[in-house]
């Protein structure tokens, strides 16, 4: 399995850590109810199918990727970085 | 029919011409008391009980393949009861004794063999936490004994024990522990269920989940609609998506987990071995086959087979532990879908919607889990009450925070 980080170019699977599922970009407000905490965390809708997780190139350029993928041919649809998402950072 | 020394004996010498099926093929019918979505390891077993225990046999499990098709036929069959936190420590402790009655119980032979497993460490640190870990173990009232590297030496020559990176500085034994057949573990609960009623219908995909006001009436299956007042959700690595069809959203990530099997060789192994620091561990079959696995392969995924960074990494932790497995071939590796929690403890509870059940989140670990799994999901669907044993693997305990993280890694469902 390779993935495509939009500054190396297509990588090999072993130079990436897995986070999980892209429901970690949902970060509540530090006054939310527990339930929000509950389904950032832990909650996952966990497709069969395409899906959208987060990698970090560890042992390339440290971006944050959002890949989209499925989970049932383990194909890679699209990769961007979370911090050139419209609205990242602000 | 009785299962019995003599009768494979006789049968033997007349051409085994009398053997029965091992349980009837039923269509379903329209309604049952209770419905088991999966038929696993745990919800055949949590059938069995359910008419061995509770006198409840109108029940049908449904399950989308043949039985046994999912994990309880794709595990490494490692069988212990060395958990450490409370919640779990009681639990796999009963799960245990009843593995150690399983084939009397079952008239069956699952092959449950209490061949031992030692968990090796690598470190002072690591010395104390099996130590600690040990003495819980202890206080439970099972068994557990910690190892030098002199004894370990006598009884597993064929370690590595100088390796560079990690060192064997001794081990924790378990006795008790061993390794079952996993695929009789599935046929002797299903044939238990079926001798007392219950109707075990294959090829039957569960594919809606009908609720009203937030009680359940039955299900939609590509068999036709069954209604039931209670339905059981027990669906291991498609756990997240069965409990969609209900509305829900569950604390479940489902990842790919591989195993391996090497041609059938002389016995050079007696005991199961675990490594933890190479995320390995093997035992050899009755076959003669080093069975071994790894960790998953650490990224979501329902496709029943893996990657090759995995493969490689467990070839490589083989290696460093047991040099001589170099000399053996692979035979065959295959995955499994694993319903990963963000603590690695399972869930066994009723859901928010009356009558509708969930067993789900055995990570890595159900295999041994299974008759304890089936006797307490079994006592909450016939009582109402969770049993003792399980009162802690609740579904909410994410949000209210009372987490059994036995690993303390996080809350990130691939870690445990
Ligand atoms: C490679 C590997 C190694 C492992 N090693 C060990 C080990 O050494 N020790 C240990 O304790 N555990 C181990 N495990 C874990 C253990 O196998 C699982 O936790 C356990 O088998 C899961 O429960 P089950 O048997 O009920 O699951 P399954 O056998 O997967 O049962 C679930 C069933 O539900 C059915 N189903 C799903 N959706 C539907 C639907 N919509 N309608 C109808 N039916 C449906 C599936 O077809 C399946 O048959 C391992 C797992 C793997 C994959
Ligand atoms: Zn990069």
């Amino acid at each position: 399995m390779r993935l495509t980080c939009p500054l190396c170019g297509p990588r090999d699977r072993r130079e990436f850590y897995y986070s999980g599922s892209e429901d970690y970009l949902n970060r509540p407000t530090p006054d939310a109810r527990p339930e929000a905490w509950d389904d950032m965390l832990h909650l996952r809708d966990n497709p069969a199918g395409v899906t959208k997780d987060l990698w970090y190139h560890e042992t390339g350029c440290g971006s944050w990727l959002l890949v989209t993928r499925s989970t049932t041919t383990h194909e890679i649809l699209a990769t961007e970085r979370v911090a050139d998402r419209k609205g990242a950072g602000a | 029919m009785r299962y019995s020394g003599l009768k494979v004996i006789t049968e033997g010498l007349f051409g085994n011409k009398g053997w029965t099926r091992a349980w009837r093929d039923p269509a379903p019918k329209a309604e049952y008391d209770a419905i088991i979505i999966g038929g696993g390891g745990h919800g055949l077993a949590t059938a069995y009980y359910l008419a061995k225990n509770h006198g409840l046999t109108n029940i049908a499990v449904l399950e989308k393949g043949y039985l046994g098709s999912g994990n309880i036929g794709r595990n490494t069959t490692i069988v212990r009861a060395n958990y450490f936190i409370p919640g779990n420590s009681e639990f796999y402790s009963h799960s245990l004794k009843l593995w150690e009655g399983l084939e009397t119980e079952l008239n069956y032979n699952v092959m449950h063999s209490q061949r031992g497993q030692v968990v090796l460490f690598h470190s002072d640190g690591q010395r104390d936490q099996q130590i600690r870990r040990a003495n819980a173990i202890v206080n439970q009232g099972d068994d557990a004994e910690i190892m030098s590297v002199e004894q370990l030496r006598a009884e597993f020559p064929y370690l590595d024990y100088e390796q560079t990176r990690f060192p064997i500085y001794g081990g924790m034994m378990q006795r008790r522990a061993g390794t079952a057949r996993h695929d009789a573990v599935a046929w002797g609960y299903a044939r238990g269920a079926d001798q007392r009623g219950v109707d075990l219908i294959q090829n039957c995909e569960v594919t809606g989940i009908d609720v009203e006001n937030g009680v359940v009436r039955g299900v939609q299956t590509t068999r036709g609609p069954i209604r039931a007042k209670k339905v059981a959700m027990i669906a291991a690595g498609r756990s997240g998506q069965v409990a969609a069809m209900a509305g829900m959203r569950i604390p479940v990530e489902s990842h790919i987990m591989q195993a391996f099997v090497t041609e059938g060789l002389k016995p050079v192994m007696d005991a199961v071995i675990s490594y933890g620091m190479g995320h390995f561990y093997i035992s050899q079959s009755d076959k003669g086959g080093l069975v071994f696995g790894g960790d998953i392969d650490m990224y979501a995924s329902y496709a029943a087979r893996g990657n090759l960074p995995m493969v490689e990494h467990v070839m490589e932790a083989g290696m460093t532990l047991m040099p001589m497995i170099g000399r053996a071939k692979v035979l065959r590796s295959w995955g499994g879908i694993m319903d990963m929690t963000p603590d690695g403890s399972p869930i066994i509870d009723k859901t928010p919607i009356e009558g509708l059940f969930i067993d789900a989140g055995w990570n890595y670990g159900g295999f041994k889990a299974v008759p304890a799994s089936g006797w307490c999901m079994a006592h909450l669907m016939a009582t109402g009450q969770s049993h003792e044993v399980a009162r802690r693997f609740r579904l909410d305990r994410f949000r209210t925070g009372h987490l059994l993280d036995e690993e303390g890694t996080g809350s990130q469902h691939n870690l445990h």
